[in-house]
């Protein structure tokens, strides 16, 4: 079985502009929401309890609300159902430093007499560290994304790196914009696979640019269009293939992994499909925007070259000098 | 040309499928020897906790068994001081007797680490700074020793307590089932189990419950509630006697009236003490002071040898039992407090597991049904180093003794995802070479060649963004970023080495069959 055909050439750098477009359209819309609607940080973030109740018949919500919000302390708790009507998520922004007794054990009290319940979980994070926490996971993200500009930039050229970099605030800030979009709870496993879409994404990218690298070197053609359409193309069914396989596992995440699992395999899932966007499309024409030569850089490759060969030639010279 | 048979990319690949294979029974059989991987808190349900120490608490308790000790001291050599206090970081008094400033400087010269200010015979003792930094530490680190202390006594299965960063500390619990019991075990933790024998104020006892704190302090008195009526109060010396330091061993019994008590040993220093003490002050009240609660008072009608007592005061059972382990096990020299809890429940934790195979195996064989459609012999071969990729993984969590968290499970699927990614750039760098007529030997070498640059970089760069998530991450997101860095690592093996020796093993007849739609699902073009 084949998707692509064999040994067709597509355009892509003649319709770059469109591509670009829809993307630069997209990133706009994305900081609009982030701006307007923002993130919704969950607890790990912002501080303050969560607690998962679940109960043996449809879980009475208003009741739960009235019962809770009675305490001064939980009078700004938000009830909301979490995966199955029998099941609430209460959550509210206090916390209490008190080790033995805390909102867990007065919320039980609180919510007799609503039924029979169990309490699942309880998650309490004081604001000191939930401000560590969204210190540490910015820190991640910047840098992973200086490792990757160094080593990219160490093995290609910089302006393959400042590419992938692009491509990558170009992945995240799609994501992002869809998380503000459908006011997913930002916590610390958003920020995973923000991470891993990180890896994901340029992941793919390397796999174009190694492309490119190679039919720079293997062909007398100095336009880069045409070695960029090259090499894009014979990637494709690489990408696509991959992408598709990636998909597959993350969308049963998705649908089978459960409540307490969302946000994470919702934030891959729209970044796996804007970050195989981003390498067909959107990396690649980046190289030409940022003035990559092909002359240039086969000059570079070539002076380079000429330079081991001489100090080849030194070393044996010295070598023979020696004897 | 091609000579199939064994090779050594196949011979490791088989050492790597008796290696995972092997290493990942006991995890899977649950057997009970061997190592395996154990869930995390959020699979198997259980309490985990980090914990603040407050540490400017520990000075405070310093200072005031340094005041203790002063007037130990004062009291044995008959010298003469007076209003001796505590405040805060501060011990004050006044030396009355000139006479013997010299007996007591040396006495204050043996305390480590203290400055002793003198504006004549007036003194005020603190801490040194290095003092201070090295009580703080040592606050913490007793604070963890003493929290093990008490869970290892508790009875759960293998609790964990261990210090995080630099004045943290984390607690996790696995095996706790019910609510009550984690609060039982919380309570546990943070008991400051602070026993103090000190001395009623006979002048003021009367009015204990009328004086305010501060006209107290001017006494040198602290007021202190009853543990079984906090309403009334009992207006005590606020110099203790002796403290719960000197305790050896604290038991569970029942007194006269068939209620339970705790009684405790002291050591030959605090049995001395406690003796003095008791002999000088026949007839006058005695409180026994546990966590800032007077338990009893009685009266002291003879000298007490031995030293022994008892803290009555309407203990259940049960708290009877965790006081006596908490006094045991010793005070926390500070406080704890919470600043971060996740509990979660047994059933929670069977959920999220049953959820996530399901996504595991449904992905699995979503991906491995994929493959072989779109490669033929080609995708089952890939197929095959997935499934060792797979069991690779946990038998290398299994040796490490690696705790599997649920984002550790979400790592563990998207593996598989990208696990068969390195096989996909191969058969279609073997594809390619095809079309460009070379002979099937010619292109799977040729295949795995060209490909491999683009897989190290691809996988090397996913790597250092695993690598970076685990130095910043935290808790679970560590266990998200030890599977997929696993699972990276595994791939190369398996899914470039291993696929590799299968080709080369296979060769012979994939060169006699000449089926390439069968072999690669390709056709070969014109």
């Amino acid at each position: 079985m084949q998707i692509f055909s064999k040994d067709k050439t597509y355009n892509f750098m003649g319709k770059s502009n469109i591509f670009i477009s829809v993307s630069i359209v997209l990133i706009l819309a994305s900081y609009f929401f982030l701006y307007t609607k923002g993130l919704n940080y969950g607890i790990d973030f912002s501080g303050g309890t969560v607690v998962q109740v679940k109960y043996d018949k449809k879980a009475p919500i208003k009741q739960i609300r009235k019962s809770i919000t009675k305490e001064k302390a939980f009078s700004n708790a938000t009830i909301t159902e979490f995966g199955s009507p029998n099941e609430v998520i209460i959550r509210f922004s206090t916390t209490s430093g008190n080790v033995s007794t805390d909102a867990g054990d007065r919320i039980k009290g609180l919510l007799k007499g609503t039924g029979n319940f169990e309490i699942r979980r309880v998650d309490i994070v004081g604001p000191k560290v939930g401000g560590e926490l969204r210190e540490k996971g910015i820190m991640a993200m910047v840098m992973s994304i200086l490792a990757i500009l160094i080593y990219v930039g160490f093995r290609f050229e910089w302006r393959f790196a400042v590419a992938s970099v692009m491509a990558l605030v170009h992945d995240i800030s799609i994501a992002m914009g869809a998380i503000a979009f459908f006011q997913v709870d930002v916590n610390l496993d958003v920020l995973a696979a923000l991470l891993t879409l990180l890896g994901y994404s340029l992941n793919d990218t390397i796999i174009v640019f190694d492309r490119i690298r190679e039919g720079i070197t293997q062909t007398k053609d100095l336009n880069l269009f045409n070695v960029i359409n090259d090499s894009v193309s014979k990637t494709l069914s690489r990408t696509i293939l991959t992408s598709l396989t990636t998909f597959f596992v993350i969308l049963t995440l998705f649908l089978l992994g459960g409540e307490i699992i969302y946000s994470f395999s919702f934030t891959l899932l729209v970044g796996i499909i804007v970050g195989t966007y981003s390498s067909v499309f959107v990396a690649s024409p980046m190289l030409k925007w940022l003035g990559f030569d092909l002359k240039d850089y086969k000059a570079k490759q070539v002076a380079k070259e000429k330079r081991r060969i001489e100090r080849e030639k030194m070393r044996a010279q010295y070598e023979k000098g020696m004897m | 040309m091609s000579k199939g048979g064994l090779n050594y990319r196949l011979v490791i690949f088989f050492i790597a499928i008796v290696f995972g294979v092997g290493f990942s029974l006991p995890t899977f059989l649950q057997t009970n020897k061997g190592s395996k991987i154990s869930l995390g808190l959020d699979l198997q349900g259980g309490l985990h906790m980090l914990l603040g120490v407050k540490t400017d608490e520990a000075i405070k308790s310093k200072m005031k068994s340094i005041a203790s000790s002063v007037k130990f001291f004062t009291d044995n050599n008959d010298i003469v001081i007076d209003e001796l206090r505590i405040s805060g970081e501060l011990v004050t008094f006044t030396l009355l007797d000139g006479d013997e400033e010299k007996n007591l400087d040396a006495m204050l010269k043996k305390i480590q680490g203290l400055q002793v200010k003198k504006e004549k015979l007036r003194y005020t003792l603190s801490l040194s700074n290095s003092e201070k930094v090295a009580t703080k530490k040592f606050a913490i680190s007793q604070a963890v020793e003493t929290i093990r202390n008490r869970l290892d006594q508790f009875g759960l299965s293998e609790p964990n307590v261990a210090k995080q960063g630099v004045d943290k500390i984390l607690v996790e619990l696995p095996g706790i089932k019910t609510i009550e019991q984690e609060k039982r075990a919380r309570e546990l933790i943070a008991k400051a189990a602070h026993l103090q024998l000190m001395a009623i104020d006979e002048k003021r006892a009367d009015q204990a419950n009328s004086m305010s704190e501060y006209e107290a302090a001017s006494y040198g008195d602290i007021i202190l509630p009853d543990s079984r009526n906090p309403q009334q109060k009992h207006i005590v010396k606020s110099v203790p006697i002796l403290d719960g330091s000197m305790l050896t061993d604290a038991k569970v019994g029942f007194s006269n009236m068939n209620q339970p008590v705790i009684n405790f040993t002291l050591n030959s220093e605090g049995a001395k003490i406690f003796g003095d003490y008791t002999a000088k002050n026949v007839g006058n009240h005695l409180a026994i002071v546990l966590d800032n609660l007077v338990y009893s008072a009685p009266v002291i009608r003879e000298r007490i040898g031995g030293g022994s007592g008892q803290i009555s005061g309407g203990f259940s059972v049960k708290e009877a039992h965790d006081v006596a382990i908490a006094l045991r096990s010793g005070a926390l020299l500070a406080p704890v407090k919470l600043l971060e809890k996740r509990s979660v429940g047994p059933s929670l934790g069977a959920d999220s597991i049953k959820a996530s195979m399901l996504a595991l195996i449904t992905g699995f064989v979503l991906v491995f049904l994929f493959m072989i459609v779109y490669y033929g012999m080609a995708g089952l071969i890939a197929d095959i180093a997935l499934l060792v990729n797979l069991f690779l993984v946990i038998a290398i969590m299994a040796l490490f003794g690696a705790t599997l968290t649920l984002p550790g499970m979400a790592g563990i699927v998207l593996t598989v995802g990208m696990a068969v990614d390195a096989n996909v750039i191969i058969n279609e760098r073997i594809r390619e070479l095809f079309r460009e007529g070379k002979s099937v030997a010619q292109a799977v070498e040729k295949g795995y060649a060209n490909a491999m640059s683009a897989i190290l970089d691809a996988n090397i760069t996913t790597l250092i963004a695993a690598v970076v998530l685990y130095a910043y991450g935290t808790g679970p997101i560590k266990g998200f970023a030890v599977t997929m860095s696993i699972g990276i690592l595994a791939s190369m093996l398996t899914a470039i080495l291993g696929t590799h020796g299968i080709y080369q093993y296979l060769m012979p007849i994939i060169d006699r069959s000449k089926s390439l739609p069968f072999w690669f699902g390709v056709r070969r073009s014109k």
